[in-house]
């Protein structure tokens, strides 16, 4: 009798369609003619709300894409006349507007996302706001998924974003991508932040009603195709494949976590691991080796069959700690000591390590393990012990009790 | 050192980008002045623990952070001390 609702529907669902898919397009178009996140923000909500008045009135159109973009702008434009009081500001509006012509004249939106992402992966702002900015702005996680996958209050989270825009904006951060004297380190920066979305969804499993693996991969996937041909970036997109392709296979029906070299091969994820393999191969041969890509070479070795080829981990360590000579590096170095039948040497390197790592909880983890090596029953149990209170996950608990329980078998 | 200084303003002053720029002699050459309930107290020298010390300040007129980081780590110092980037206040930000 009535089919105001069901269309109310349809235009709710297509507005919002469009938002989740081109979120990070939108933003990167607008902050870069606005030259303010929440300004970009802000006026992005207010053509959502539009869009539904419009769509709802006039049908959806054709490029549903485009007609934010140009409504957002606008919305821009109002919010910078209104809040400018003395207008002072006509200047920097009538270049906008003469932009803004400019754009109606073209239907294609330049795609800024690589600059987006700089600009949101600067290392002028904290490790947690880059990641917290980089899920808002280009995945469009609302500030609850993300106060949700860092087990922080949704206010808390909400600074920390609001604060975070402020500082670009304070701090003179420039909406653009490093030149090539800065390029090297401020990719890094980039690679390691969306590196963190990656392993924060791994280790903690999905807390959050969004998957932080599924987004890390994303991200990693469409830097690959902005800045294609990186033997880094591919490097980096190749340790997630790897890694994602054990997913499955790391945790056992019980519920215990299963390490690399014990886990069902048939439970791998073939097509990942096939692309990842393919992506390494590719970046190693760009001969430009950089620690990401060292880092997957690791992965795939920890997957060789029909045992992980350790001897192969230990010079690919070696090289890794040339470019990150840190603490966790020198650990998991030790851990591969210990496996190639050095285990004197590695519990010896541990050692050094106790004061720098000793809070840290896989550094009582690999102890645990080396010391039942070196067939020292109460001291391993002594460390596991310390593991198993430190836990990240239950899996990891149940895995280390299992280890502890069968130590003197 | 003195080198590196001045290998550091030829690079800022061949860009364009140097407005102004000083060395600073030591604290222990410093006097100190504040207004308290309305008179001048002048003081010498800053007795504050000091760990870190201004020893000089540059100007430079760019459009980015990134642009201004370029430049403070040609700066000398940035090898054993630190150099702190910040804008300028802006003092009509409305315009």
């Amino acid at each position: 009798m009535n089919n105001a609702a069901p269309k109310a529907i349809a235009v709710n669902k297509a507005v919002n369609d469009v938002i989740r898919n081109d979120r990070g397009r939108l933003m990167a178009g607008l902050v870069s003619r606005l030259g303010d996140f929440q300004l970009a923000e802000d006026a992005l909500q207010d053509a959502a709300i539009s869009a539904l008045k419009h769509w709802g009135r006039s049908g959806i159109p054709d490029n549903p894409t485009a007609w934010l973009m140009k409504a957002s702008f606008n919305k821009g434009i109002d919010r910078i006349r209104k809040s400018n009081r003395e207008g002072q500001k006509a200047k920097d509006l009538s270049l906008i507007i003469e932009d803004k012509e400019t754009m109606h004249a073209s239907e294609e939106i330049p795609d800024e996302r690589l600059r987006l992402i700089f600009t949101c992966c600067h290392p002028a702002l904290e490790e947690k706001s880059r990641i917290a900015l980089t899920l808002r702005t280009v995945c469009n996680l609302n500030t609850r998924e993300i106060s949700d996958a860092f087990l922080d209050t949704e206010t808390t989270m909400g600074q920390r974003l609001s604060r975070s825009k402020a500082k670009i904006k304070s701090k003179g951060i420039g909406f653009a991508v490093p030149g090539p004297e800065q390029w090297a380190e401020r990719l890094n920066t980039v690679l390691s932040t969306l590196y963190l979305i990656f392993t924060t969804g791994y280790v903690f499993g999905d807390t959050g009603s969004r998957n932080l693996c599924l987004e890390g991969m994303f991200l990693m996937r469409l830097l690959d195709r902005l800045q294609p041909e990186d033997a880094e970036v591919e490097g980096a997109l190749a340790l997630m494949l790897l890694t994602q392709s054990r997913n499955t296979a790391r945790v056992s029906t019980s519920g215990a976590t299963v390490p690399d070299s014990e886990q069902d091969h048939a439970l791998w994820d073939a097509e990942l691991l096939q692309e990842g393999q393919e992506l390494l191969a590719r970046a190693v041969q760009r001969r430009t080796p950089g620690p990401f890509q060292i880092k997957a070479a690791i992965a795939d070795c920890h997957m060789e069959a029909p045992e992980p080829d350790w001897a192969q981990m230990l010079l690919l360590y070696q090289s890794l700690w040339r470019f990150e000579p840190t603490p966790v590096v020198a650990l998991n170095w030790a851990v591969v000591l210990a496996e190639t039948g050095q285990a004197d040497l590695a519990m010896q390197k541990l050692t050094e390590l106790k004061d720098v790592l000793g809070e840290f909880q896989p550094w009582h983890a690999a102890s645990a393990s080396v010391l039942r090596k070196l067939n020292q029953p109460e001291q391993a149990a002594q460390a596991y012990a310390e593991a198993i209170d430190r836990a990240p996950t239950e899996a990891d608990r149940l895995f280390l009790q299992h280890k502890m329980k069968h130590l003197r078998t | 050192m003195m080198g590196g200084f001045f290998a550091a303003n030829e690079k800022m002053q061949a860009d364009g980008v140097l407005v102004d720029g000083e060395g600073l002699q030591g604290i222990e050459t410093a006097t100190s002045l504040r207004i308290k309930s309305g008179k001048v107290e002048t003081m010498d020298g800053p007795f504050a623990e000091t760990r870190e010390h201004l020893g000089g300040y540059y100007v430079v007129d760019v459009p980015d952070l990134d642009a201004a980081l370029k430049y403070a780590a040609l700066i000398p110092s940035a090898n054993f001390g630190t150099i702190e980037v910040r804008p300028l206040m802006d003092y009509n930000p409305a315009g």
